[in-house]
């Protein structure tokens, strides 16, 4: 799933200080499946910011809603009907779900509630970690499953660097050294000889983000 | 064809090699090169400057190249690949050889969140080894990494890093033999203190034969206290200082420490010296590059043949 | 045990704490209450295993949640005690009481703005 976090309560609080009446918008899927922006944060954020307002003797508005997801235009457009009543859309989506709210709404500002960060999956109940960082060309049928893009903090497609210790990450001690569990893996595998001496080929990275916004279509579905 | 590399000369007549290194400084000032250099002239038969290490800022390490030429030595640049993409990168190496610098070490580097901008963006476009098998393309077969001809190829000694002592252990020799494959030519490694450690490692490299495709250099580096032996230790990753070498320092009063250190870098060199397979010695004396001559006095590695 | 307890603590009565929602203590402070307090089983004697865990964490998130607000979270606390132990409730009532008392109306109800700040606190406390 996408995983993303609250954005701190102050910038949040900062960024609506001049309206009165907005509508919170949370999201079904990714974001409630990593507790950042489902409808229980929805209720958890609007109190919080009601008590704010209430604190300073102010008052808000906030009509919290829901969706099941903020990235395809039916959901979107399901809060058509009211959205020219409110100042502005908080959404608690991810990033994606923002700016389809902006693109949508065009005369109301839309505001992003998170910090999203990246593709990951939950660990544990509470632990999200990341594992895939959309490069285009997946390759993870040879290194035994394991990213290296994503794991290796450089990214190497030879590793291990030199600084590879305990199984460990020389940056992150808290992160597993990405080479150590290919390496592990490519054993259990019994793939090892056969991949570890290869020389890996440069990357493509053409397929990669920073190339302007990357679509993809499946022309027998469209329309 | 061979390159105009003196280190390359050395080790092709058969002789023990040696090189040192210089950190370019904080600022623009190209004395510091130079005063860094006179401190190794004589001694070395090469000169790394290192590339930004641990991710610091420093003088590039092209442009402190250029002076150390200047001054008549065969310098060393270290390219990292943390900091260019495979552009700027092609760019560089033709850049260097055009300037006349011979030799190119090929590293990965170190992640940016170890140094003084942690919130730069990093590029690792492509990894070391991949570094090495650029230069080998443009060098031996005239080609940029588009395969498109460049119209005149550059002649560079092509070197890596080698760490006999990260983990994984077993892999470390194959690692070593994928930089030979992808055509390093010499190896600079990491800084020895656990001779034993340090003798199996290369007793794996000699039994894949890799001693002969590939020249190591042996890395050293004098200690100058407890304190730095124990920083060493327990803080640098990659690291292996016995507690025996700890214990001989702790043996000194303190003001002997350093002579110590000395005395321990120059018996391992003599060590180093007598293992199949290493042809020849990296001194890195990091802010006490005054030591090195005093060193390879010591290990019996002066004068410089000529070539 | 027809003890008497401070009257102006009002009682919301659950299964087990565990029940207890963070919006549920939110919307509390919300409407004006000046302090709430959790009051679970003996921490190992939860009848569902660890509701009261569960509760403890919760009211630690929102006495996070109040100080970045700038509410005392000191007006939220979180307390165990077994159902055989009428004198120990009585006691945390009239505690929480005192407590909540000697801090004033809450901010919420006059809306005069933070009565806390976290720093500070920090630095009281060393």
């Amino acid at each position: 799933m996408i995983v993303a976090e609250a954005k701190p309560l102050e910038e949040v609080l900062a960024m609506i200080d001049r309206y009165d009446k907005i509508i919170l918008a949370g999201c079904k899927e990714c974001a409630a499946v990593c507790a950042a922006g489902g409808e229980k944060e929805v209720g958890v954020l609007a109190s919080t910011i009601t008590l704010a307002r209430k604190r300073d003797g102010r008052a808000i508005e906030i009509r919290e809603v829901t969706l099941e997801r903020q990235c395809d235009p039916e959901y979107v457009e399901g809060i058509r009907e009211f959205a020219g009543d409110y100042q502005a859309i908080l959404s608690i989506a991810c990033g994606v779900g923002v700016q389809y709210m902006a693109e949508h709404y065009k005369n109301i500002p839309a505001l992003p509630g998170l910090n999203t960060s990246f593709m990951g999956g939950s660990l544990e109940q509470g632990v999200w970690s990341e594992r895939c960082q959309g490069c285009g060309t997946c390759i993870l049928h040879l290194t035994g499953g394991i990213c290296p893009v994503t794991r290796c903090a450089k990214s190497l497609f030879n590793g291990p660097c030199g600084g590879s210790a305990g199984g460990k990450c020389e940056v992150n001690k808290e992160i597993d050294c990405g080479w150590q569990l290919i390496i592990d893996r490519l054993k259990a595998l019994g793939e090892f000889e056969a991949r570890y001496t290869e020389l890996f080929p440069l990357k493509d990275w053409s397929t990669s983000r920073d190339g302007g916004q990357r679509t993809i279509t499946r022309e027998d579905l469209k329309q | 064809m061979k390159t105009e590399s003196r280190l390359e000369k050395v080790l092709e007549a058969g002789a023990f090699a040696v090189t040192s290194e210089c950190g370019p400084p904080r600022g623009a000032d190209p004395d510091v090169i130079r005063e860094k250099g006179a401190l190794l002239k004589g001694v070395v038969d090469a000169a790394n400057i290192t590339d930004c290490q641990t991710s610091v800022v420093r003088m590039s390490s092209l442009a402190s190249c250029l002076i150390l030429k200047e001054m008549g030595f065969d310098p060393i640049l270290q390219m990292v690949t943390r900091d260019r993409n495979r552009i700027a990168i092609q760019s560089d190496i033709l850049g260097a050889a055009a300037l006349g610098i011979n030799n190119i070490l090929c590293l990965s580097g170190d992640h940016q969140r170890f140094g003084d901008h942690p919130q730069a963006k990093n590029v690792y476009d492509i990894d070391s080894i991949q570094l090495i098998m650029t230069v080998k393309k443009m060098r031996d077969e005239g080609k940029f990494l588009n395969d498109e001809e460049l119209t005149k190829p550059p002649q560079l000694f092509i070197g890596a890093a080698a760490n006999p002592f990260a983990d994984p252990v077993d892999i470390r020799a194959l690692r070593l033999a994928k930089k030979a494959a992808a055509g390093v030519q010499f190896i600079q490694t990491q800084c020895i203190f656990n001779l034993d450690r340090f003798g199996q490692w290369m007793r794996e490299v000699v039994d894949m034969g890799l001693h002969e495709k590939v020249a190591i250099l042996a890395g050293v580096t004098p200690l100058k206290s407890v304190g730095m032996g124990k920083y060493m230790k327990n803080l640098v990753p990659g690291m292996d200082v016995p507690d025996a070498i700890i214990e001989r320092l702790k043996g000194v009063p303190k003001e002997q420490q350093s002579a110590e250190g000395i005395k321990i870098c120059i018996e391992t060199i003599q060590q180093l010296k007598e293992m199949k397979g290493v042809r020849g010695v990296h001194i890195m004396a990091i802010e006490w590059e005054e030591k090195v001559k005093e060193i390879a006095e010591g290990a019996g590695l002066l004068p410089r043949p000529k070539v | 045990m027809r003890l008497d307890y401070p009257t102006n603590v009002k009682i919301v009565r659950v299964p087990c704490t565990g029940k207890v929602d963070l919006l549920h203590i939110l919307k509390a402070f919300e409407e004006g209450v000046d302090g709430v307090y959790v009051a679970g089983c003996l921490e190992g004697e939860c009848h569902f295993l660890s509701g009261n865990l569960r509760a403890k964490k919760r009211v630690g998130h929102v006495q996070g949640i109040l100080a970045v607000l700038g509410i005392n979270p000191a007006r939220l606390q979180m307390y165990n005690l077994s159902a055989a132990m009428g004198g120990r409730f009585v006691e945390i009532a009239q505690e929480m009481t005192e407590r909540v008392k000697a801090l004033g109306p809450s901010p919420i109800k006059t809306g005069k703005g933070r009565e806390f700040v976290e720093e500070e606190e920090e630095e009281k406390g060393q």
